[in-house]
């Protein structure tokens, strides 16, 4: 893998008040790989994740996201990365073709490409059969795939995943993550958090914070091995206690 | 601008596929219209009356069949005695019992003094009050008819015009008072929860990530209100113009002008409810609470606002619609211009422009 930083930060502090939400974060995301941001709830990884993404603004440090300076380019951020929520980002009364298009046409894409492309995905999805079906009446497991094919439609450099698997069976969590090993195959970073300890097995590399800072970091095989674990399940237990 | 216009589209998707804001934005209304129309009239109508005749000679029959054929009375009971009036009243039918005393008609022409008692049951008071003054009315009208013939030594003659509602027509009062009301409805209350139905799904999150600027965000969100309120504008004004009669004497442009005017204001609230309130539920609360009730109760439309105690007057002060129902009165009844609303039209600018700024800032903080 090449390593190219596609996202780097450097001290990264953010403070709500007297509290420290996120205390001198320092990382790099390589171009391509799939990076597992963990955490137990409350850790500050939403906090560095709202950021990155530039819902928040950091109270000090430096962040590079894309090549694109966090606090200057804010506005050629956004239109490089992709970005889905905990909750779906789908809107339950259009359809599938009017939920793509719409975000599509934020991201400034053409009608026509935005036309051809809803056929291939659908096609290869073997979902075309709900192309003009309401999101409201089709499977959860379904809206999820569709939430994350519609934040890289555009193509971004950069997709962040803020818990995309929660609530749904670990078969349709699978299916999901093979679509993520095909993002990260056509050369899209994704950022992900989770807190389901065998899906950071899936991950390229994984940060574990906790009490706002990163403890861990490193690949899921050397942290087993550094840990003496047979998960990460376990090497997350230790850590973390 | 593409990505602008998607957005507004998805907002007209999501206003014409949910049957509920659709009732919100055209059945409310025109039932409002309707039902203020034809149902709430301060006007009497066949009265229900009882009779106790002790006398029962020429003169109490004239009266009687005098009140009778007024339109406003209806003679449905005869009783005989004090025992009756009670529970005729308590039946609840009967709202009103005429007594005349014995020797009605001797008593009239020898003594010059006849007496005649109006019970009138009392437990809705203005209306009460209306039939008393009605019979009242009635009774003095058959004494100068009566008495036709003969010369008084003085005498002062009243004769009352009301002036820009000759017929007083109630609906002159509610159009006005609806209008405020349904556009503070539809802008504020509908774009408030449009607004936080976003932030409730999560969309809002991904809409923000997303190169669509704020400004943007906010507008797409309003352009879809702003057209639909200007069409619940027109349906109100064709209702009041053509179903009831209501006047528009002044210039229409001039009366549109001031509705979005006022459009923009209760948007420019709209919004800075929604910055505030972080669900639908919310939203709808202080959308009831500081702003249909507040318009209801405060704004002149169904109170007279002269009538308020002091500290209410000024709290009514505080209340755009007041200014709005001003300014529509004057232009529809009085036929005026600018010159003579622009201490209103002022007002309402201001309170828009301060609304704006504040919700803006609202929501810039709201990002951070």
């Amino acid at each position: 893998m090449t390593q190219t930083p596609i996202i780097s930060v450097k001290n990264l502090n953010k403070k709500f008040g007297d509290f420290t939400a996120n205390d001198n974060l320092n990382f790099e995301v390589y171009k391509g790989e799939i990076f597992g941001f963990l955490g137990a709830n409350g850790a500050g990884k939403t906090t560095a994740l709202r950021i990155l993404c530039g819902l928040s603004k950091p109270t000090s440090g430096e962040i590079n996201i894309a090549g694109f300076d966090a606090y200057k380019q804010t506005e050629l951020i956004k239109r490089h990365i992709g970005y889905m929520s905990q909750k779906f980002s789908l809107y339950e009364d259009l359809t599938v073709f009017e939920n793509i298009r719409l975000y599509a046409r934020i991201y400034g894409m053409k009608s026509k490409e935005i036309k051809e492309k809803t056929t291939k995905i659908l096609d290869e999805l073997n979902f075309a059969h709900a192309r003009n079906k309401k999101i409201k009446d089709i499977p959860l497991g379904w809206k999820q795939k569709l939430a994350f094919l519609t934040a890289i439609f555009h193509n971004p450099k950069i997709v962040f995943l803020d818990e995309p698997t929660g609530g749904v069976d670990p078969i349709t969590r699978r299916q999901f993550w093979d679509l993520i090993y095909k993002a990260a195959d056509e050369g899209i970073t994704v950022f992900v958090t989770t807190h389901y300890m065998d899906e950071a097995e899936y991950c390229d590399r994984v940060s574990i914070m906790d009490l706002g800072k990163i403890v861990a970091l490193d690949t899921p095989e050397n942290l087993m091995k550094t840990y003496t674990a047979k998960n990460m399940d376990e090497v997350f237990i230790k850590i973390a206690r | 601008m593409n990505s602008f216009l998607s957005f507004v589209k998805k907002e007209f998707y999501h206003i014409f596929r949910d049957k509920r804001t659709m009732l919100i934005l055209f059945g409310i209304p025109i039932a409002q219209v309707l039902l203020f129309g034809f149902v709430i009239t301060s006007e009497l109508k066949n009265v229900q009356i009882a009779v106790w005749d002790k006398s029962n000679d020429i003169t109490t029959n004239q009266i009687i069949n005098k009140i009778t054929s007024s339109g406003f009375f209806e003679l449905r009971k005869i009783i005989y005695n004090e025992k009756d009036i009670e529970p005729t009243f308590k039946k609840g039918k009967i709202r009103e019992i005429i007594i005349f005393e014995e020797k009605f008609a001797e008593k009239l022409s020898k003594e010059k003094t006849a007496k005649i008692q109006i019970i009138a049951d009392a437990s809705d008071a203005n209306s009460a009050n209306m039939m008393v003054n009605y019979t009242k009315g009635i009774i003095a009208d058959y004494l100068v008819k009566r008495n036709a013939n003969i010369q008084y030594p003085m005498q002062i003659i009243t004769k009352e015009r009301m002036l820009y509602n000759e017929s007083l027509k109630n609906v002159y009062m509610f159009v006005p008072g609806i209008m405020a009301m349904i556009l503070m409805l539809v802008s504020a209350m509908m774009t408030s929860i449009s607004v936080a139905r976003e932030k409730e799904l999560g969309t809002m999150e991904v809409l923000l990530v997303s190169p669509l600027k704020p400004i943007q965000i906010l507008l797409g969100k309003v352009t879809p209100y702003l057209a639909l309120s200007i069409v619940n504008a027109i349906i109100i004004i064709s209702l009041g113009y053509f179903v009831f009669e209501m006047p528009i004497l002044g210039s229409l442009t001039f009366l549109m002008t001031e509705t979005i005017l006022f459009i923009l204001l209760a948007l420019s609230l709209g919004i800075l409810i929604s910055t505030v309130a972080p669900n639908q539920q919310v939203a709808m609360f202080v959308s009831m609470f500081a702003l249909m009730i507040p318009t209801i109760l405060l704004s002149g439309f169904i109170f007279p606002i002269k009538n308020m105690p002091l500290v209410l007057q000024w709290l009514s002060a505080l209340m755009p619609p007041k200014y709005f129902i001003i300014i529509l009165k004057d232009i529809m009844l009085k036929g005026t211009g600018l010159a003579f609303v622009w201490k209103e039209t002022l007002i309402l600018t201001g309170m828009t422009i301060f609304f704006i700024v504040l919700s803006s800032k609202k929501f810039k903080i709201r990002l951070e």
